[in-house]
């Protein structure tokens, strides 16, 4: 195990350092002035040339490239013309409502979707499963912005169940900083009323970013349970008298999650991705807006920094992944 | 020990989006004494394995009657069935697919002491431990994963596994086929050496003829469904009465270079249990079918002494049963 991590390790430090390249080469070798870029659309020529200095753009590409890479590591990661605030600040600022988000998104998506896969391959070409089925094909095809602005139409406008959009009303004072995740924190200091508002707010966005996730984990587990089910193994725990829950909840189950285990580490990366749509749609104040508004104001030293960051985070995801897969199957282990 | 009476087991499927039964045992009566081997033979999809997983109440029979002692156990309350469970189990053909990978050798072959006995802690360790030195494995064996066996030694588990409740009746379905040949000779003398110890009852699933022959002394030849002859081992081998056992007989690869055979090998495929041929149902693949008999009307079984019997017209000729009597019949 420890070898393995090991492996893992140093294998995530290199892509690592392979993603730190390319988001360099992106806005460095890329046609265009960087300073031009970097200076904002509004820049005189004068204030132009004062950042090709300051930055070290007239210097030669790899002698740049370590500048960036040293100044990342030490927190640098250039300044926002929009926020005018130093870029690693506003990334402090907006990660834990994005992180919040996702985690709740994937935790509908695990809590339901495996459930769901069990129940849909128990229940094989039967009308239950027809309907589960239905709903994943629609969940893998429908776009998540769509998704959002016909849940913030219906249940937000039409029934009014739910807020349009934001963390908390606009009234409303955030609970005290902890962790930086509303829900939790306003559980910690034991505010219930701040805690009821944060979890109103967060179901609309978390479902529409959660949908692609949850339906193509029902789809996997269904596919891995139908197969799992078939083995001999199985039929033995029958003829020796195992009850049928226990057969499917310990027996099947087990032996049929790992795909849908990296799957979900593989979601709960891309839901980073899906983050940008959703907290456009929904006026969320994480990473995803940030970068959408940065983008939009030329901004692009806060649209690296993300990439960067989004792009760790899809990496340890599937760090951590990896290291349960070991944990949970001893196969895995002995071919490292 | 074990009676099985016109016992059929039907599977419902859609055919061409309509709602239709398959029927992969059809009227099937058989009666095994404690300590015999019964030899099921037949093609892929003759339902020989369906009859052992209904026998254990793994599939639903759809009528018929089973009976173990004399104790009908076709439909069971749950308590019944946990007491069928102690006294019936199964060997499965691929010993890989048989054990749960995730589970460790000593836990898989717990898990049926863990079900029906009072035996846990060290205790349960040690019982486990003496079951595996019965099937010739160490204790060293007790840690391991499924993954880390050989097919052998899986297999090897997997009888332990079978043999911890000490049962009676064993159901083995192809239990060697999967393995290599030197390793397949280990497993079945040991299979035939517990069976002598413990006077074993086993039901022997297989298509191999040479295996049956070995293992059983009486063997009954499955056709779509149906069993088509029975009777002792020898008198079966040497003497068949359906010509369907004739041709499975005739399969077999001769051992010396330049044999010939005295017929044709069978043609055609097994034809489909859902729309199963009038009449004989192998009057279609029969170089003997006797037209507007055979593809008409299904076959008297006749009894040629010892319990053999085959269902076959040629049969009732064979015994010499007047021209009358078959026009009688038909």
């Amino acid at each position: 195990m420890l070898s393995m991590f090991l492996k893992r390790s140093v294998l995530m430090l290199g892509m690592l350092l392979g993603l730190l390249v390319i988001t360099f080469l992106i806005s460095h070798v890329t046609p265009g002035d960087p300073a031009a870029l970097a200076a904002g659309p509004d820049a005189t020529t004068e204030m132009i040339e004062q950042i090709r200095t300051e930055r070290g753009f007239d210097k030669p590409v790899i002698q740049q490239f370590f500048l960036y890479a040293f100044g990342i590591l030490q927190g640098d990661f250039g300044t926002s013309i929009h926020t005018t605030h130093e870029v690693f600040d506003d990334i402090v600022a907006f990660f834990p409502a994005t992180f919040e988000l996702v985690v709740f998104s994937i935790l509908i998506a695990i809590l339901l979707g495996i459930p769901l896969g069990v129940i849909s391959a128990v229940t094989q070409n039967s009308w239950i499963d027809n309907v589960i089925r239905i709903v994943c094909s629609s969940g893998v095809g429908l776009p998540m912005f769509w998704l959002g602005l016909m849940l913030q139409l219906y249940f937000g406008l039409q029934l009014g169940w739910f807020p349009l959009g934001g963390r908390l009303d606009l009234m409303t004072d955030p609970p005290m900083t902890i962790t930086g995740l509303y829900l939790i924190d306003a559980l910690l200091t034991l505010n219930f009323p701040v805690f009821l508002e944060a979890l109103h707010h967060i179901i609309l966005p978390a479902v529409a970013l959660c949908f692609p996730a949850l339906a193509s984990i029902i789809r996997v587990n269904r596919a891995e349970m139908l197969e799992t089910l078939t083995q001999d193994y199985i039929v033995n725990a029958r003829a020796q008298g195992i009850s049928v829950l226990r057969i499917i909840g310990l027996y099947a189950l087990k032996n049929s999650i790992l795909p849908t285990l990296a799957l979900i580490g593989l979601r709960f990366g891309w839901m980073l991705g899906g983050t940008v749509l959703v907290e456009s749609v929904f006026d969320w104040p994480g990473i995803g807006l940030y970068t959408v508004q940065a983008a939009t104001a030329s901004d692009f030293e806060p649209v690296m920094a993300a990439t960067l960051v989004l792009g760790a985070w899809f990496m340890f995801a599937n760090f951590l992944i990896d290291l349960l897969y070991g944990w949970m199957d001893p196969r895995v282990l002995k071919k490292g | 020990m074990l009676d099985v009476k016109n016992l059929t087991v039907g599977f419902p499927v859609r055919n061409r989006g309509e709602k239709a039964m398959l029927m992969a045992v059809n009227d099937v009566s058989l009666t095994l004494n404690k300590g015999d081997a019964l030899g099921l033979v037949g093609e892929s999809g003759s339902g020989k394995s369906t009859i052992g997983r209904t026998i254990l109440h793994l599939n639903p029979s759809t009528s018929g009657h089973i009976a173990l002692d004399g104790e009908e156990i076709t439909r069971l309350s749950a308590a019944g069935e946990r007491a069928l469970r102690k006294r019936a189990q199964m060997i499965f053909q691929d010993p890989h697919s048989a054990l749960n990978p995730r589970m460790t050798i000593l836990r898989s072959v717990a898990e049926p002491l863990v079900l029906h006995t009072r035996l846990r802690g060290s205790a349960l360790r040690e019982k486990v431990g003496e079951l595996l030195e019965t099937v010739g494995l160490q204790k060293q064996f007790l840690y391991r994963y499924p993954h880390e066996l050989s097919g052998g030694q899986k297999q090897r588990v997997c009888i332990a596994r079978a043999m911890a409740l000490n049962p009676e009746l064993l159901v083995l379905d192809e239990p060697t086929s999967a393995l290599d040949v030197s390793v397949q000779a280990q497993i079945l003398e040991f299979l035939k050496s517990i069976q002598q110890q413990k006077s074993l009852t086993y039901l022997f699933i297989s298509h191999n003829l040479a295996v049956v022959r070995y293992m059983c002394n009486r063997v009954a030849v499955m056709y779509l469904g149906k069993i088509v002859e029975q009777g002792p081992t020898e008198e079966v081998f040497k003497a068949p009465r359906h010509p369907y056992t004739k041709a499975l007989l005739e399969a077999v690869p001769l051992p010396e270079a330049g044999q010939s055979r005295r017929t044709a090998p069978l043609g055609g495929d097994i034809p489909s249990p859902l729309n199963p041929p009038t009449g004989c149902a192998f009057h279609t693949r029969c170089d003997k079918a006797i037209a507007g008999k055979c593809d008409r009307v299904p076959p008297p079984e006749v009894d040629f002494g010892h319990g053999h019997v085959a269902s076959c017209f040629l049969g009732v000729e064979g015994q010499g049963t007047t021209g009358e009597k078959i026009r009688e019949l038909a």
